[in-house]
């Protein structure tokens, strides 16, 4: 019986495993073309003196040094930097809006929508309408300060305020995202532990630090990680508001400069060593996510 | 397969099903009779929050209101102080001029193509990758898995360089193709979720079907397909519009104003008219860019808004 079975068992798990391969080579393949080769050449590149058309000329670790003795690139990668502190106040206000989209109301819905457009707008477009809403003379910002007495500047020419106004924008884009998972985190906190705070006394202020603040700590996490790692992207508003990198290269992303050195200068040597040092940026964060919500991730089986 | 790709890895414990909105978290009025002070400060309270709710619902519709608004004036008429926010008078005309003023037709039609062949193509071959890395046994499986996830930890711009080179080499510089194909090899967060989803569906119709004699395909047409409906309609509509509104790649492709996707038109007539000072024009052309995926996400809102939730809060 069992010399029969067996290999007709071992066949039908060929079968299966063949049948499994062939529906998953199609994103393996792809993995590899795209992701993995790119990947490698990268670093390869990184190391090399080449302009993408002749051969790569290995100059070994010339482009690393360099890079922390560019002006520009340090500029920005502080101008990145800088402009993740709309991070933190982008969470403070979405936590927020969420707390008051989680009262039992009216409009909540059409509140939620509301918030949400900008998110699911074209970057590109959006970027296009802020740059008119900075206008120094006739933009919407500004008009809006006036009314209050306020002579605003001309935010996107001002080295003091075209970080802000960027900042600005990318809060008001991101707002919805946050307020929406933070809404999902606050619906699933159980009501039982806010009515036994309740009944043991504790006020409003004491239930939100001791309840709610911990309770949403996971999204609160996810969020940081993933917009430090897309703010560390930046690229699409740069290169729509301040063409040329903003006054004095005030307003120059990593990925901007990255962008501008490859396909303008044709430095893809330099380019990509700038372009490696960012994705080891963006690994050792998601590494780091990773690392710290382990026993929150999805099961192997 | 933009940058925005590395945005969705999840990080909570799966809980519960988001419901549309309702869900009073709060210490609701305490049940000493519903006495009429606390349900006076909760009515007081709504009031206020909806209050505040509605004066950051301007602020966040603002923007878009203005383009829409600037769109309707007369070229001189964006420059009246103070503002009107009612253009007076007028000016429709402006949305019939944006389509001579540039190639905004053939950008409408290039993101067209970038965006359906992609999303259609690939949301395929993800689905029957899901499959097989949800519901088949296969040597190796998890270490693909993890390779594939690992992809999501590169950001685009590392790739970016020697993509362009792979696709300069084969003369598809200032063609679509370069932002067509990979997207055809499927998406990896795709690929994700529907397996999520497919772990809830029990094993044994699979292997039920396989005693009936189906081949993997055939069960795939008909079993797997229609269970999994739902979160392939919302992550196809999230992958559309993230390709919709693709900037990066196709700027680096493409430079002849035939082969440009729509985002690349807008933002050229941004650079061009600019100095023009034609402003109704710029703002009509972007306002053209923006409403298909308004439209989208207003009919299925309720779809994009729950899988959003879950992306990020169900692991």
């Amino acid at each position: 019986m069992t010399t029969m079975t067996r290999p007709r068992r071992s066949q039908l798990h060929r079968k299966e495993h063949q049948a499994a391969l062939a529906f998953v080579a199609i994103p393996v393949i792809g993995f590899l073309l795209f992701t993995l080769f790119p990947l490698l050449f990268s670093v390869y590149a990184s190391f090399t003196n080449w302009n993408g058309i002749s051969a790569p000329v290995f100059k070994g670790l010339d482009n690393y040094t360099k890079m922390f003795g560019d002006r520009y690139f340090l500029q920005s990668l502080w101008n990145t930097l800088y402009m993740m502190i709309g991070i933190p106040i982008g969470l403070v206000i979405s936590l927020g809006l969420a707390l008051a989209m989680n009262r039992k109301m009216r409009g909540t819905t059409f509140f939620r929508t509301v918030y949400y457009l900008p998110v699911i707008s074209s970057i590109a477009a959006v970027a296009i309408l802020w740059q008119w809403a900075f206008n120094g003379d006739f933009g919407l910002i500004n008009q809006g300060l006036a009314l209050v007495g306020i002579d605003g500047p001309n935010w996107l020419q001002d080295t003091a305020t075209v970080k802000p106004a960027l900042i600005i924008m990318a809060i008001w884009k991101g707002l919805g995202y946050s307020m929406l998972l933070y809404l999902a985190a606050l619906q699933s906190v159980p009501r039982y532990l806010y009515e036994a705070a309740a009944l043991d006394g504790a006020t409003a202020w004491q239930q939100f630090r001791h309840i709610t603040i911990p309770m949403v700590r996971p999204v609160t996490f996810f969020l940081i990680v993933t917009s430090i790692i897309g703010g560390s992207q930046i690229f699409v508003e740069i290169n729509i508001m301040t063409p040329t990198g903003g006054p004095e290269f005030q307003s120059a992303s990593i990925v901007w400069y990255i962008w501008q050195k490859a396909f303008d200068n044709l430095q893809m040597g330099y380019a990509s060593a700038m372009s490696v040092v960012l994705g080891l940026l963006v690994f050792v964060i998601t590494f780091i996510q990773f690392r710290l919500n382990r026993r929150n991730q999805f099961s192997i089986d | 397969m933009s940058a925005q790709n590395v945005l969705t890895t999840p990080p909570l414990e799966p809980s519960q099903e988001f419901p549309g909105g309702a869900g009073d978290s709060r210490p609701s009025a305490s049940r000493t009779g519903g006495s009429r002070s606390t349900k006076d400060t909760l009515r007081v309270g709504n009031v206020l929050t909806t209050l505040i709710l509605s004066v950051g619902a301007i602020v966040m519709i603002a923007p878009l209101a203005w383009t829409f608004s600037t769109s309707l004036k007369t070229k001189d008429g964006v420059f009246e102080l103070p503002p009107q926010w009612i253009p007076d008078p007028f000016v429709w005309e402006n949305y019939a001029r944006i389509w001579t003023a540039g190639p905004l037709l053939t950008g409408i039609q290039n993101s067209l193509i970038v965006a359906c062949s992609v999303t259609i193509v690939g949301s395929l071959t993800s689905a029957l990758a899901a499959f097989a890395f949800a519901k088949m046994r296969m040597p190796f499986k998890n270490v693909l898995f993890l390779g594939l996830l690992s992809g999501l930890m590169i950001p685009f711009p590392t790739l970016m360089i020697p993509q362009f080179t792979i696709f300069a080499s084969i003369g598809w510089v200032d063609t679509l193709l370069p932002l067509i194909v990979p997207g055809l090899f499927g998406n990896i967060i795709m690929i994700f979720f529907l397996r999520q989803f497919l772990n809830s569906i029990p094993d044994s119709i699979v292997e039920a079907a396989r005693i009936d004699g189906a081949s993997y395909l055939q069960i795939f047409r008909t079993l797997i397909l229609p269970a999994i409906r739902p979160a392939l309609a919302a992550q196809f509509i999230l992958w559309f519009m993230a390709m919709w509104n693709d900037y990066l790649a196709p700027i680096i492709y493409l430079n002849s104003p035939g082969t440009q996707t729509l985002q690349l038109v807008i933002a050229n007539f941004n650079a061009q008219y600019a100095i023009q000072t034609d402003y109704p024009l710029i703002m009509a052309a972007s306002f053209v860019a923006l409403l298909p995926v308004l439209i989208v996400f207003v009919v299925f809102q309720r779809q994009i808004i729950e899988s959003i939730a879950l992306s990020g809060s169900k692991g």
